[in-house]
Formats: structure tokens, sequence, C-alpha cells
């Protein structure tokens, strides 16, 4: 799995004319030229359904699976839009073995229990072929056990903290190592940076992240050090002290890992106690701000601030200028696009390929066909399942700007292999 | 860990804490101000205070886009406008609140916990729903932002003299109503014996309506300061409603001076521990110290002294 040059578009795939798709009105002539236009009656519901799922002659039910109240309302909601765009898209040229997706939407409501609940009711009541959903660890937890007991197929599309590998999981967002390493290296490569504050909110992906982070800067860098880790309560608001504590020790980098209301707080007070970003004196890390958040952060009190992730909003390329085209033509100018909802994105579109690389909708053929899909047309780039189940995907560092969005000023040149369980950092 | 600094450093750090404290002190006041209030006087547990706050918010978040398509050059000043309008805005939802469901339920006080915790769901989804589940950001003033250098080292948020000198004001102007106006007055009679006081010709259901309205007003002026502090979103105001209660409770609920002097407490506790210990920890150990003080003392800090 060491083969990540890029390849040609398999032609299964849209190829030449997804453009033209994204564009908009276009469709119907997309479809209408589009060289292998799969029909139906190619593949006999009979053939490529044979565990009973919501599959018929011309249509094939999928799940979305995401908060729309609640606490998390926040963030998932980018990502059903963008699943909903990828659904609708992938329809417009002509759906799934000739078949349209249709989507039954549940609500997890911002609560662990109501997803697994929510998520037995989509596998065993509507049978649907697959599952787009979930966005924290609590809740991929939660619906784990569902989906493993009734062989359903989660699209996961969260960037998380790794230790984690199921067979009925394709996780589409990044996993701890991916996202950490290359942007700690970069710093320190670029910057000088050698020694660092990390910072976080108190639950397990931000004291996962912080562990490999700590593993990484003093077993891997150089004379680099930690000269402080501190964790906040989800909802803290007042970080004052820790403000003056950072001061006091003068880290080369405050490496932040805040999450929800609270990362408003941290970067407002973080401002108004004169610390000023664009100086770099400390630079400021994230991890866990996308356009989205800065939304709520607002861009002049983030500006000059780093965030390593895998996808921006303002990537420089074809794939990308449509996505975000259409994206905001489905749901609005004043949209804007985070890592997540990038990698939510991917989610109907690997698993089109998976099927139709299996030409069955049966989800243990589309596990067996899923390592090694690639999809040369993912926003971010090229991405390709790896047999972990993680995608294969380049990590990019990005400098927050006074209008919101992120300018890329570093990205690795191969792709990141996916490492859900790294030894040497556990 | 303070060595290797000297002795300039230090001082300046402990400087800047003991602002920091200070900040926390007032924010704490302002939040608790309102439901001292409604919970102390009235004896209502309003679970929806947070949702008062936040309207407050997002009262401002709409006057800051209307002084930016309107009136650009005003821009500065947009945040008193705000704050005078949040605290009307919250203050007539309040009324209307108290007029719909509270003064039903003034005979069952444990009922109110149940039907304002409903509202605040409500009020959650109706924020969700007309102003997207995605925070917002509010664009502060440029004279609000940044800090003070008093000293080479020693550097004040402005935003932090900011609601300190909003608290210190609001704390005055509650302090003459209650104590040296007739509505006061007439707030503490009907705290004391609901009957007698109607009897002797106080009307208290214009006088309960008042005051439910009055202390969700603070609560939106509150929530219309802490923009420039926190985020504004549909469930924002949950991150605030427990500490809230936390030092209503701990200073004694029927006391305004105990809601101060409980706010400075636990403000000065939580601000030195999160300086020597995690964060995390600190609030640990400001929690388990409010339990057992109020083990030992049931009534708060302070507690009005009443023949039983």
């Amino acid at each position: 799995m060491s083969d990540n040059k890029k390849t040609p578009a398999n032609p299964l795939k849209s190829g030449p004319n997804r453009r033209a798709v994204l564009a908009g009105g276009a469709a119907l002539t997309a479809s209408l030229f589009t060289p292998k236009f799969l029909r139906a009656q190619d593949f006999p519901t009979a053939a490529v359904n044979t565990t009973g799922l919501a599959v018929t002659d011309d249509t094939v039910t999928i799940g979305i699976l995401h908060s729309i109240t609640g606490t998390m309302a926040i963030s998932e909601t980018g990502s059903v839009q963008a699943e909903k765009l990828a659904i609708e898209q992938i329809n417009a040229q002509g759906g799934i073995l000739g078949r349209k997706i249709e989507f039954i939407q549940e609500d997890g409501a911002s609560d662990w229990p109501t997803f697994a609940e929510k998520a037995r009711k989509l596998l065993v009541n509507d049978k649907v072929a697959s599952v787009m959903g979930c966005w924290t660890s609590a809740s991929r937890k939660a619906v784990l056990p569902v989906f493993e007991q009734n062989n359903g197929m989660l699209y996961y599309p969260t960037f998380y903290e790794g230790l984690e590998q199921s067979p009925n999981v394709i996780y589409t967002g990044q996993e701890a190592t991916q996202q950490i390493i290359a942007g700690l290296d970069w710093v320190n490569r670029t910057k000088g940076a050698k020694s660092f504050y990390l910072l976080g909110s108190d639950y397990i992906w931000p004291r996962t992240s912080n562990k490999i982070a700590r593993k990484h800067i003093e077993n891997f860098m150089e004379g680099c050090e930690v000269v402080g880790e501190e964790y906040y309560p989800l909802g803290h608001t007042q970080f004052n002290s820790v403000i003056n504590k950072i001061r006091l020790k003068k880290p080369d980098v405050i490496y932040a890992i805040v999450v929800g209301g609270s990362n408003v707080a941290f970067y407002k007070q973080l401002k108004a106690a004169g610390i000023d970003m664009t100086k770099e004196a400390p630079l400021l890390l994230t991890i866990s701000v996308t356009e989205d958040e800065i939304r709520g952060i607002g861009g002049e009190n983030i500006e000059g601030a780093y965030a390593c992730m895998k996808y921006f909003q303002s990537l420089k390329n074809e794939n990308n200028r449509a996505f975000v085209a259409a994206f905001k033509e489905m749901w609005g100018d004043d949209m804007v696009i985070g890592d997540v909802t990038q990698a939510a994105y991917l989610g109907p579109w690997l698993w089109k390929a998976a099927v139709e690389k299996a030409g069955s909708f049966d989800v243990d053929k589309v596990r067996e066909a899923s390592p090694g899909i690639e999809l040369p047309t993912a926003p971010e780039g090229y991405v390709k399942i790896h047999e972990n189940h993680h995608l294969w995907s380049k990590t990019r560092v990005g400098r927050a700007q006074a209008d919101g969005q992120y300018e890329v000023v570093y990205e690795t040149e191969d792709l990141v292999e996916p490492n859900p369980f790294p030894e040497g950092y556990q | 860990m303070f060595s290797g600094y000297s002795m300039s450093e230090l001082g300046a750090i402990f400087a800047m804490q003991g602002f920091a404290g200070l900040i926390l002190f007032s924010v704490f006041v302002l939040m608790a101000l309102g439901l001292a209030i409604i919970f102390g006087q009235m004896g209502v547990i309003n679970m929806a205070h947070g949702e008062f706050m936040i309207l407050g918010a997002y009262v401002t978040y709409m006057v800051s886009h209307v002084f930016q398509t309107w009136l650009p050059g005003l821009f500065g000043l947009y945040f008193f406008v705000a704050m005078i309008l949040a605290f009307i805005a919250a203050g007539l939802l309040g009324m209307a609140v108290e007029w719909a469901m509270i003064r039903h339920l003034y005979k069952r006080p444990l009922d109110t916990l149940l039907a304002t915790w409903g509202l605040s769901l409500i009020l959650q989804q109706i924020y969700r729903s007309v102003f997207g589940a995605r925070e917002v950001g509010v664009t502060i003033p440029d004279w609000m932002m940044g800090s003070l250098p008093l000293t080479d080292l020693i550097e004040i948020p402005i935003n932090g003299i900011f609601v300190m000198v909003l608290t210190v004001a609001i704390s005055a102007a509650v302090y003459v109503m209650m104590f040296r106006s007739r509505w006061g007055q007439q707030v503490r009679a009907i705290n004391q014996n609901r009957v007698m006081a109607g009897a002797v010709g106080i009307d208290t259901e214009r006088t309960d309506r008042l005051t439910f309205g009055i202390g969700c007003g603070v609560a939106g002026v509150a929530g219309a300061a802490f923009t420039m502090i926190g985020s504004t979103g549909p469930t924002s105001g949950q991150l605030y409603i427990v500490d809230t209660f936390l030092v209503v409770v701990f200073g004694g609920a029927a006391s305004l001076l105990g809601t101060i002097a409980s706010a400075f407490t636990i403000s000065q506790a939580q601000s030195i521990m999160e300086f020597f210990l995690s964060g995390s920890m600190a609030k640990v150990l400001t929690l388990l110290a409010v339990v057992g003080i109020l083990m030992l003392r049931p009534q708060g800090l302070f507690a009005l002294k009443l023949r039983k």
C-alpha cells in the first residue's frame, strides 16, 4: 500500500463530465453524454442485493445520521449539507449502478444513546445500504456495536484520535498522527520552534492528540520540549489564568485543541490580553479550528494563527473550485466549508466507487472492495482508502486571515499514511 | 515553577493574575445578578436564565449588523445601544413568560424548575431556527478589543475593564432599586409574606411581573456584555447556567450581598487554583469546597434573619 502516485481516473467514475455537472443546470446534458452510463437493467436487483437491503430496480436507500438539534448541531450541519450535495450530484450523473440514491435522515440530537437507537432503526427497519454519519467520537463509539452486530457500513467524516479500526466503518477524516506530526515538524523546521505549550478541552480527542504530540516532540524532535500541558472542562469560558501561565512560560508555540463554545472564548480573550498572533510570538498552532469555527470566533480574533488539517476551503485546484461553487449554489453564498464538511462530502463518493468496483450493494462485498479505492476527484485532491479503512491524504498548514479563510502555507509532498495504532506514541 | 524569573517579571504576572481574578469576579456577578433577583427574591428556579442571556447576545449581534449597514460612522458606539435594547428585549420576554407561565406556578416552586427548563429548550430551538445552528460572530468595536499596557510587562485587557465597570454600575442600580425604591420595598414585602403583602394593598401580580422582567433584563445585559468574551450560539447559555446557580446558592439565595460575596470567593479561589494547578483540577477543587461549605452551612454564606 505504498503506491501513492496519482493514477488516472477509473472510467467507471464520472470522468470528464463531473465538472459540467457541478456547474449546475448542466446535469441532464452531462448524463446524456456520459460515455459509461450504467443502466439498472444491466445489474438485476437480485444479483446486486443478496442480503435484503433497501435496493429496488431504480433506487437505493442510504441513511444520514447527524445531530440537527442540540449542542452538536453547530458542527454537524455542514456535514449533512455536504452529504446531501454529494448525493444530488451522484444522482444527476445517473446514480449508482443505474439506481438513484434516496436517503432517510435521522437526528441524533447530540445525545449518544439516541444515535445508537437511530442507527438501529436505520439498519434494522429501513435496511439502508450504508450510513453517512456521526461527528463526535462519543457518538461513533455509541453506534459502533450496532453497526458491527447488524453488519452495516458507516462513513465517518471527523478527524479523530485514532485507536480504532472497525470492519464496519470507513474513516474519511484524518486520524491523529496524520494531522499532528506533519504540523509539528513543519513548525520546527520553518519557524525554529523549540518549546511547546499544549492546551486542550478535557476529553478523549484533545488528550490523545496531545499525548501523540508530546511523544513526538520529546522523542523525535531534537532539542524540543513541552513546557506545559493543560486541560479545561468542555464549555469553559474563562481563559485569563492560562493566558498568564503561557506568558510566564514563554513558549515558542501554543498548541491549542480547544473545542466548541470554549474556542470562541479562548481566542477572544487571547486577543484581548494583547497576544497578537500575527506577530508569532508565541505562534499559535491548532488542529481544532476549521473555517466553520472561525465564523463564531470572528476572523479578526484569530488572524495569524496556524491550523493543521487536510483541507481548507481556499485550496486552489479544479476539484475544489467546482466543489466550493456547487456547495454555495446549493446552500447559499455565505456558507463556509471546513475540513470535516469536505470529508463528509467524500463519503457518498467513496461508497459509490466501492459499490461499482464490487458490482454489488452487499456490505461484505463493498467492504472487500474498499481498500485501494481511489478518488482523484476529491476536493482535497487525490485520496485512497488504506487497508485499515482510513484514507491516505495530504496534510496541510493554513494561516488564518481576517476574512475567515485560511491561506495554505505548506502541504506535505506525499500522501500521509494513516496509522490509527501508532507504535511509540501510546 | 518560578525559578529563572526576575522579581519584576513575577510581580507583573501576579498583578495580571490578580486582575484576571477580578475579571472573573465581575463576570460571575454580572451573570448571577439577574438570577439573584428572580431566584432570591421570588423563589423561582429559572433554568432558562442562560437563554435570556443569549437573547441579549443575539440582540447585540443584530444591532451590530444594523450599525454596520446603516450607521458605519457610529459603529464604535453601537455596544451601548445594544445593551439597552438587550435589556428591553429580555425584559419584555421575561414579563411575557411570567404572564403566560410562571404566575400559575408560584405556589409550586419546584414545578418552575421543570417548566423553565422546558422553556430553555424551546428558546434554544427558536434561536436555532431563526439564527441557524452555527455560532454567530459578533464584531466588537476596535476600541474595546486589545489591551492596555500599564507597564512594559503588565497588560490589562480592555474588555475586562469594561465588564468590571458595567458590573459596578448594574450592581449599584440593582441595589438602589432594591433597597431605596418603593418597588424594592414591595418586592421584599412579597418575598417575606405574599398573602399579607396583598392584604395591605400591594399589587402583587404587577410587582411579580416587573421583578421577573427586570431580572431577565439584567440577564440580557449580561449576555450582551459576554459577546466580548464568549460565544454566541443557540446553546451558549448552557455554558453559564451551572456557574450562575452555584454563585447564587452559595451566597445565600435571598441576599444580594451574599451573591456578591460568593462570586468573589469562588472567582478568587478558582483563578488562583487555575494558576497553580491544571484547569480541570481547579474546577473540581472549587466545586468540592463549595459542596463542603454548603454541607456545613446549607443556607449559604449570607442568610436573611427571619423569625420562623
